[in-house]
């Protein structure tokens, strides 16, 4: 165990380290960062003096190690546009954005495992084709139109008058098919201090309600594919010998589909899970731009706008951080689901 | 009565190709006690057959007809529920590849108890007692520590016996084994194969012994049925099917044997293959491969092609063959049922 974590603490910096030679490459290409900082009138021997003083007139590798010695300190430098440390500016907008991901991860997770079985026990019925149809859908919608669409359909809300209104059906159709809307879809609504930086959205019903539309579009492209995975994996694990045997030894169908099917349709899920964890964060940059969220996804799409260097650097490395939290803590829950994996060494 | 009686069973697939007859016709019994053997080339139907009698073909596997009584009970048409508490209870299976059969994730004593538990209103405690008790008997060594590995911590031999165990868990009626021994190692085979016989008469368990391996088959059973496209060609005593088998089939098969043929020489074989399922030749499904289906002029005989033969007694055994019908009604007395001595 030990053992493990350490190999998988070296793996992590290895990581790290090419994380941020190829953040720290890119930043060349990003723009004129002095442009953003001082606007049209300030003259261009200032300008000059200012890139002399900021050390941008370093060659690459020389910006680079002063770069990595400072970040070693976990000094990322100052946001140019904030002015002050980077690491402050993603600490406050981080926590809205893991939340995001956290209730979406919940979505995923509470939704797909029954979908999925649902639909490899039964594959025939007309609820299974119906789930795997809008599955399809699902995956290719982008998730900015699906934001917008939510939008318009809950928060804002639609008036149907498709059908004739003068008469009785008709408005029954038209009343039905229209929604009043009224769903928060800008920002975080109230949240409630925990900590440091960290305001949930968890604690009331009122923030409860504005995670409702960012999570549920921030889902809909892992959703499907989760379903999908989980429903092709469990039909093939039905198909096994032993899920034979368990039948022949006369085992209820209920503890052969959610004992002995499930736990082992869930050994690649998991593996796939968590790499898709690690996306979706990144993923949030679309959704917390359609809807405002304040999170990182949001600071890093402005951060991009205003040339801020080392925000965008620094972001790289705490999403780059977070993919590699995850990827351990996804092996070890691995490691205690699947018996034939031992993290420690010795190949069982 | 005897307790398996299975007759005319009739399974088919219906494939998108159209309807694959996998049995046709099936019928023998079983009696409390006996060892039958079904032996028979691949595809041939004995794997379908074993795992018909508990029900057990996959979709789209269906039972087209005929019946399977066990002590009285109809299998065929018995509501999932009942049929749940005779598997694995009354009637338990043995299958070909201890590799695949237990599952990977959970530990063998999960395995074995959750089979108890199924059956009887009993305490955990209690079935691993049990599961215990028949792991010594199948011996295997440290049966405590082995209950709570897995199977992948296993040897091959050792997963067929811990299967062997759980077959017997319930102290079944009778045990189907599809091919217990050919997914092991030769060194063990035999091992496993006498365990399981010792295991049968000692508790008094009916087999029913799915192999394509003449040799265990004369060894461990009293009674053998011998199949061929979906059809029971031959069945009778296994000594003298064995020493002095009738259909031209079966007579290949045995002559097939490595110890039949002339050291220095080649195997023999029987010219040929099986066919598809979906392909079966019309008449008798063997007429392709048969060195018998001639007339005394050389040229084919019709009926060989053209007609489906029924059984006739020759001897003890019954036999689907032209040739035979004409030797037995020729010459009445071509061959009179003798008495064999059972198999030691």
């Amino acid at each position: 165990m030990i053992a493990f974590l350490i190999k998988r603490l070296f793996h992590a910096l290895l990581v790290m380290f090419v994380i941020s030679v190829v953040s720290f490459a890119i930043q060349d290409n990003l723009g004129d960062p002095i442009q953003q900082m001082v606007g049209q009138s300030v003259p261009e021997s200032e300008r000059a003096e200012l890139r002399e003083e900021l050390g941008l007139n370093d060659p690459f590798l020389v910006q680079y190690l002063r770069f990595a010695e400072n970040a070693l300190h976990f000094d990322f430098g100052y946001s140019y546009f904030y002015n002050e440390p980077t690491t402050d500016v993603i600490m406050r907008h981080l926590p809205a954005t893991l939340e995001l991901v956290f209730a979406t991860t919940l979505l995923i997770i509470l939704l797909s495992v029954p979908i999925g079985v649902y639909s490899a026990i039964r594959p025939r019925s007309w609820l299974s084709r119906l789930f795997m149809g809008v599955s399809i859908v699902g995956i290719s919608i982008p998730v900015f139109l699906t934001a917008i669409v939510l939008i318009q359909i809950f928060a804002i809300g639609i008036h149907v008058s498709l059908f004739p209104a003068d008469t009785a059906w008709g408005a029954w159709l038209n009343g039905l098919l229209s929604t009043s809307g009224g769903m928060p879809a800008y920002g975080r609504g109230d949240v409630t201090h925990v900590f440091g930086t960290w305001d949930t959205n968890f604690a009331s019903l009122n923030g409860l309600t504005y995670l409702v539309l960012p999570a549920i579009s921030l889902a809909s492209i892992m959703l499907p594919l989760f379903i999908r995975l989980i429903r092709a994996e469990m039909m093939e694990v039905l198909q096994s010998e032993y899920i034979k045997f368990a039948k022949a030894k006369g085992i209820s169908m209920r503890r052969i589909y959610f004992l002995h099917a499930l736990k082992n349709t869930m050994l690649p899920v998991i593996t796939v899970g968590g790499v898709q964890i690690g996306t979706l964060v990144a993923y949030t940059i679309l959704t917390e731009t359609v809807f405002q969220w304040p999170g990182v996804g949001l600071m890093f799409l402005d951060a991009i706008q205003r040339s801020d260097i080392p925000l965008i650097v620094t972001y790289l490395m705490v999403v780059g951080l977070i993919f590699v939290i995850t990827n351990t803590v996804v092996d070890l829950i691995y490691g205690l689901v699947n018996p034939t994996v031992k993290l420690t060494g010795k190949p069982a | 009565m005897a307790l398996l009686d299975v007759s005319n069973l009739d399974v088919r697939f219906a494939l998108r190709q159209g309807e694959v007859k996998a049995l046709r016709d099936v019928s023998f019994t079983l009696d409390r006690g006996e060892r039958l053997g079904i032996v028979g080339e691949s595809g041939a139907g004995k794997s379908v057959a074993a795992f018909t009698l508990l029900n057990l073909i996959a979709k789209p596997g269906y039972i087209a007809g005929g019946s399977i009584r066990f002590d009285g009970q109809e299998l065929t048409t018995m509501k999932p529920r009942q049929l749940q508490q005779i598997r694995g209870n009354k009637i338990s299976m043995i299958f070909q590849d201890p590799m695949m059969t237990l599952n990977p994730v959970l530990t063998i004593g999960e395995q074995m108890v959750e089979c108890l538990k199924a059956h009887r209103r009993i305490r955990t405690r209690a079935a691993r007692e049990i599961a215990l008790n028949k792991l010594r008997q199948v011996p295997i060594p440290s049966p405590e520590k082995r209950l709570d590995q897995y199977p992948h911590e296993l040897s091959g031999g050792m997963r067929q016996r811990i299967i062997i165990a759980i077959a017997l868990l319930l102290d079944p009626d009778i045990i189907v084994a599809d091919e217990p021994t050919t997914a092991l190692d030769v060194t063990i085979q035999a091992e496993i194969m006498s365990l399981l016989l010792e295991l049968c008469e000692k508790h008094n368990v009916a087999l029913v012994l799915i192999t394509h391996d003449l040799g265990v088959v004369s060894q461990v059973t009293q009674r053998t049925l011998v199949m061929y496209a979906g059809r029971v060609i031959e069945q009778g005593p296994t000594r003298e099917i064995i020493n002095d088998a009738q259909h031209p089939y079966t007579q290949g098969l045995i002559n097939a044997l490595p110890q039949m043929a002339t050291p220095g020489s080649r195997l023999n074989q029987i010219p040929g293959a099986m066919p598809t399922l979906s392909r079966i030749p019309s008449g008798c499904a063997f007429h392709p491969r048969c060195s018998f289906a001639f007339n005394d002029d050389g040229s084919p005989r019709r009926d060989c092609r053209e007609v489906i033969p029924g059984f006739v007694r020759s001897g003890n055994c019954d036999v689907a063959c032209h040739m035979v019908r004409d030797l037995v009604e020729n010459n009445s007395d071509a061959r009179d049922p003798v008495e064999f001595q059972e198999a030691p």
